[in-house]
C-alpha cells in the first residue's frame, strides 16, 4: 500500500511537479480553445455545402468525410510533423496539431452538422422564405440554429473527443499536459505526475461526460 | 357462484399519493366486470394490482386460488393464468405476430417449438387474423395489433383476462373489430375485467358495472340500475359527461 | 531534378517502399490482430456491464457508472501511458501490446456500456410489463424481448465508436508497439525518407475505409427508425 502511494500518489513529487503539470494544462486548454473553433467552423462549412443539389458537390464531401473518419489522427499528425519537412515545411509541433485537427474535425463536426441540418423540416426554409429571407438569412436564422439545438449532445460529444485528443500533441513534442506530466516522470523516474495529469483531465472533463450521458439517454428514450 | 378473483383492502401508495385507498372485488368465474371512472380515480392501477405489474402497498389478492402477494408464490407460473390486454397494445416490434404469441407458449408454458406454433396459430385464428401471422406489428392496423395482443394472452388459456382501456387508442372505426373479438370471449365464457369508456359495450355485454372515483368503488351494479339510475351524484355526474360525447 | 520530382522523391519512394514494404505489412497484421481483439474484448465487456446494470443494485450501478464515467474522461493515450510507463513503478511491467490492448479494450467498454444501457432503457416500458404479464421472468424478458430492440438501436452508434476507438491502435507506436505506424516512423528515420509514411497511412485507409463504408450502410439501415 505504502509503495503504491508511493509510487502513484506522492506527494513531494507532486508538489515539486505541480508548475510543470500547470503549464501543460494551460497549454493543453490554448490548443483546445484552438481546434474546437476551427474544427467546426470548417465543419460548418463542409455541412452548408453538403445541401448543394450537385452530385459534383456532394460526393467529394462525402468522399472527404469518410477519408478522415477512416485515417487515424495521429497517423495524420505524424505525416505532417515528419513529412512536410521533406517539401521543405517546418510548421512545428503546435501548428502541426492545429492544421490536423482541423481536416480530422472538420470532417466529424461536418457529418454532425449535416444531419442536424437535415432533421429540420423542409417547411421552416419555406415559410422563412416566403416571409422575404434570403437563401442564406434562412439558414443562419431559422435552419442552423434548429440544426445545432437537435444534435447538441453529439457536438459535445465530438468535442469532448477533441479536448482529449489534443493529448496526442505529446507525441510531436507540444507541451501540452501528457508531455509536461511525461517529462516530469522521466526526471523524477515516478509516475505521480502522469496520474496528476489523469486526475486533471477527469477532473475537468467529468462534468462533461455526466451531461453527455443524461442528453444520450434522453434523445434515445424519446426516440425509442 | 364461487369467485375466482378476491381483492380485500387492497391499498396502493405512490410516494405521497394513495392511488387505491382499500378496494374489495370479487368476480365471480365466467362474469364480465366492467370497471368505469374518471382518468386518476385508480381504475388502471386496481387492475395492474391483480397480476402484480404494481405491487399493493397493503391488502391481498386471490386469483385462481392462487395468493398472488405471498412470496412464495411463483409470480410468473400465476401470471400464465391471468391474461392482460394493454391501451398501448406492446407488442413486440421485432418479432412476426405468430412470434408474440409464440414467445410466452414456448418460454412460460415450456411448448415445443410445433406444438406452440400450431396453438398460437389457432389462437390468431380465433381474432381473426389467421392470414397476419407473418406480418410484424408495424404492418398491422392498430385494431388488428390489439387483437394479436388479445391472441398472445388467450393462447396461454387464461383463467382470467384484463383489459386496460384496450380501444382507447384506436382510431373511431377499428373499434368495433376488437370489440366483436371481445364480445365473442365473453361468450365462450372467459372471465373478463374491463377498464374501459365504451358504454355501448358495457351496457349490452357486461354482467356489472363497477364506477370508482378517487381510489374507492363508489358504486356497482347491473349495466342498466348504473347508467339509468346511479344511486351517487359523482357517478351521474360522469356519466352524464361521457354521454354527451 | 524539378520540384515535382523532388516531392515524388521524397514522399513516393518507389525503391524505399519496396524496401520497407515487407515491415509495414507486418505492421498491418498486428493492427489488425489488436484491432479484433479490442473490438470483441471491448464489445463483450461493455454488454456485460450493461447487463450487470440492469439489475439495478444500486452499489453496484453507481460502481459501473463512475469507472465508465473515468474511462470516458480520460483520453486513451493517457490510459496507455500511464500502464506502460507507471505501472511497471508497481511491479507489473505490461508490454506495448498489453498496454495497447488493456487501455483500449476498456475505452471501448465504457463506450459500449453507455451505447448498451442507453438502447436498453430506451425500450418502452410497456413491453416489459407485455412480456411479464404473460408470466416471462426478467432474464427471459430482458433477452428475449428487450435486448433484441435495443440491439437495433445500438448498433449505429456503436459501429462509430467502435471505428473511432480501433483507429487508435495507432497510439501503440508511443508504446513502441510496431503496429503500422510504428513500423513506418521507424522507417522514416532508418531511411531519411517520407516514404514508408505514405505506405503506413495507405494501409491504414485499406483496412478502415471498408469499415466506414459499411458503417454507413448500417447507420442508413438501422438508424433510429422502427
Amino acid at each position: 500500500m505504502e509503495e503504491i502511494v508511493d509510487n502513484f500518489f506522492n506527494v513531494d513529487i507532486a508538489v515539486g511537479a505541480m508548475s510543470i503539470v500547470i503549464d501543460g494544462l494551460l497549454n493543453t486548454i490554448l490548443l483546445s480553445l484552438m481546434v474546437v473553433p476551427l474544427g467546426f467552423l470548417s465543419g460548418l462549412g463542409l455541412a452548408v455545402m453538403a445541401q448543394s443539389k450537385s452530385r459534383a458537390v456532394r460526393w467529394p464531401l462525402m468522399a472527404w468525410v469518410d477519408f478522415f473518419r477512416a485515417f487515424p489522427p495521429l497517423v495524420l499528425l505524424v505525416l505532417l510533423f515528419a513529412g512536410l519537412p521533406f517539401m521543405g515545411l517546418e510548421l512545428g509541433g503546435f501548428a502541426c496539431v492545429a492544421v490536423a485537427f482541423m481536416l480530422n474535425n472538420s470532417a466529424y463536426y461536418g457529418e454532425i452538422l449535416r444531419a442536424g441540418i437535415d432533421s429540420v423540416p423542409h417547411g421552416q426554409i419555406e415559410a422563412a422564405r416566403s416571409t422575404g429571407l434570403s437563401g442564406g438569412q434562412a439558414m443562419v436564422y431559422v435552419v442552423l440554429p434548429q440544426a445545432i439545438r437537435n444534435v447538441l449532445p453529439d457536438l459535445l460529444s465530438n468535442t469532448l473527443e477533441v479536448v482529449k485528443l489534443t493529448s496526442l500533441g505529446s507525441v510531436v513534442a507540444v507541451p501540452e499536459l501528457l508531455y509536461q506530466a511525461r517529462q516530469a516522470q522521466s526526471a523524477t523516474f515516478n509516475p505521480t505526475p502522469i496520474v496528476m495529469a489523469a486526475v486533471i483531465y477527469f477532473l475537468i472533463l467529468w462534468p462533461l461526460v455526466r451531461l453527455l450521458s443524461r442528453l444520450e439517454n434522453r434523445a434515445l428514450a424519446g426516440r425509442g | 357462484m364461487t369467485a375466482i378473483v378476491k381483492a380485500y383492502g387492497v391499498h396502493k401508495h405512490f410516494g405521497h399519493l394513495h392511488v387505491l385507498k382499500g378496494v374489495d372485488l370479487e368476480v365471480a368465474e365466467r362474469e364480465l366486470v366492467f370497471v368505469i371512472g374518471p382518468s386518476g380515480s385508480g381504475k388502471s392501477t386496481l387492475l395492474r394490482c391483480l397480476n402484480r405489474l404494481e405491487q399493493p402497498s397493503s391488502g391481498s389478492i386471490e386469483v385462481a386460488g392462487i395468493d398472488m402477494l405471498s412470496p412464495k408464490t411463483d409470480i410468473n407460473h400465476a401470471r400464465q393464468h391471468i391474461g392482460m390486454v394493454f391501451q398501448s397494445f406492446n407488442l413486440y416490434p421485432h418479432m412476426t405476430a405468430l412470434g408474440n404469441v409464440m414467445l410466452a407458449l414456448r418460454k412460460v408454458a415450456g411448448k415445443g417449438k410445433a406444438e406452440a406454433e400450431t396453438l398460437a396459430q389457432a389462437a390468431l385464428d380465433r381474432v381473426g387474423l389467421a392470414d397476419r401471422a407473418h406480418h410484424r406489428p408495424a404492418e398491422l392496423s392498430g385494431g388488428q395489433q390489439q387483437r394479436v395482443a388479445i391472441a398472445r394472452s388467450i393462447a396461454l388459456e387464461p383463467r382470467v383476462m384484463l383489459f386496460d382501456e384496450p380501444t382507447s387508442a384506436l382510431d373511431p372505426e377499428l373499434v368495433g373489430s376488437v370489440l366483436a373479438v371481445m364480445r365473442d370471449l365473453r361468450e365462450s365464457g372467459m372471465t373478463m375485467i374491463v377498464v374501459s369508456h365504451e358504454m355501448g359495450f358495457a351496457k349490452n355485454a357486461a354482467d356489472r358495472v363497477i364506477f370508482m372515483d378517487d381510489g374507492l368503488i363508489v358504486e356497482q351494479g347491473p349495466p342498466a340500475a348504473i347508467f339509468d339510475t346511479p344511486a351517487h351524484e359523482r357517478t351521474r355526474a360522469f356519466i352524464g359527461q361521457i354521454q354527451q360525447h | 531534378m524539378t520540384a515535382w520530382d523532388k516531392f515524388l522523391d521524397a514522399f513516393f519512394n518507389a525503391k524505399v517502399m519496396a524496401k520497407y514494404l515487407p515491415d509495414i505489412l507486418a505492421g498491418t497484421l498486428l493492427t489488425i490482430e489488436l484491432a479484433i481483439l479490442i473490438v470483441v474484448s471491448g464489445i463483450l465487456a461493455g454488454l456485460l456491464l450493461a447487463l450487470v446494470r440492469s439489475l439495478s443494485f444500486r452499489p453496484l450501478n453507481l460502481l459501473i457508472i463512475f469507472v465508465v464515467d473515468l474511462l470516458r474522461s480520460l483520453p486513451p493515450l493517457v490510459i496507455i501511458v500511464l500502464l506502460y510507463f507507471g505501472m511497471p513503478s508497481a511491479g507489473w511491467s505490461p508490454s506495448g501490446f498489453m498496454s495497447t490492448w488493456l487501455s483500449l479494450s476498456l475505452v471501448l467498454m465504457a463506450f459500449s456500456e453507455e451505447i448498451f444501457w442507453a438502447g436498453i432503457t430506451s425500450v418502452h416500458k410497456g413491453q416489459w410489463e407485455a412480456s411479464r404479464s404473460t408470466g416471462l421472468g426478467f432474464g427471459q424478458t430482458l433477452m428475449n424481448v428487450v435486448l433484441p430492440q435495443a440491439l437495433r438501436l445500438t448498433i449505429a452508434p456503436l459501429t462509430n465508436r467502435t471505428i473511432a476507438i480501433t483507429k487508435g491502435t495507432a497510439l501503440g507506436t508511443v508504446v513502441a508497439l510496431h503496429e503500422i505506424l510504428g513500423m513506418a516512423s521507424s522507417a522514416v528515420s532508418n531511411s531519411y525518407n517520407p516514404s514508408p509514411l505514405i505506405l503506413g497511412s495507405a494501409a491504414y485507409l485499406i483496412l478502415f475505409i471498408p469499415v466506414v463504408i459499411a458503417a454507413r450502410w448500417i447507420e442508413k439501415k438501422y438508424s433510429w427508425k422502427r
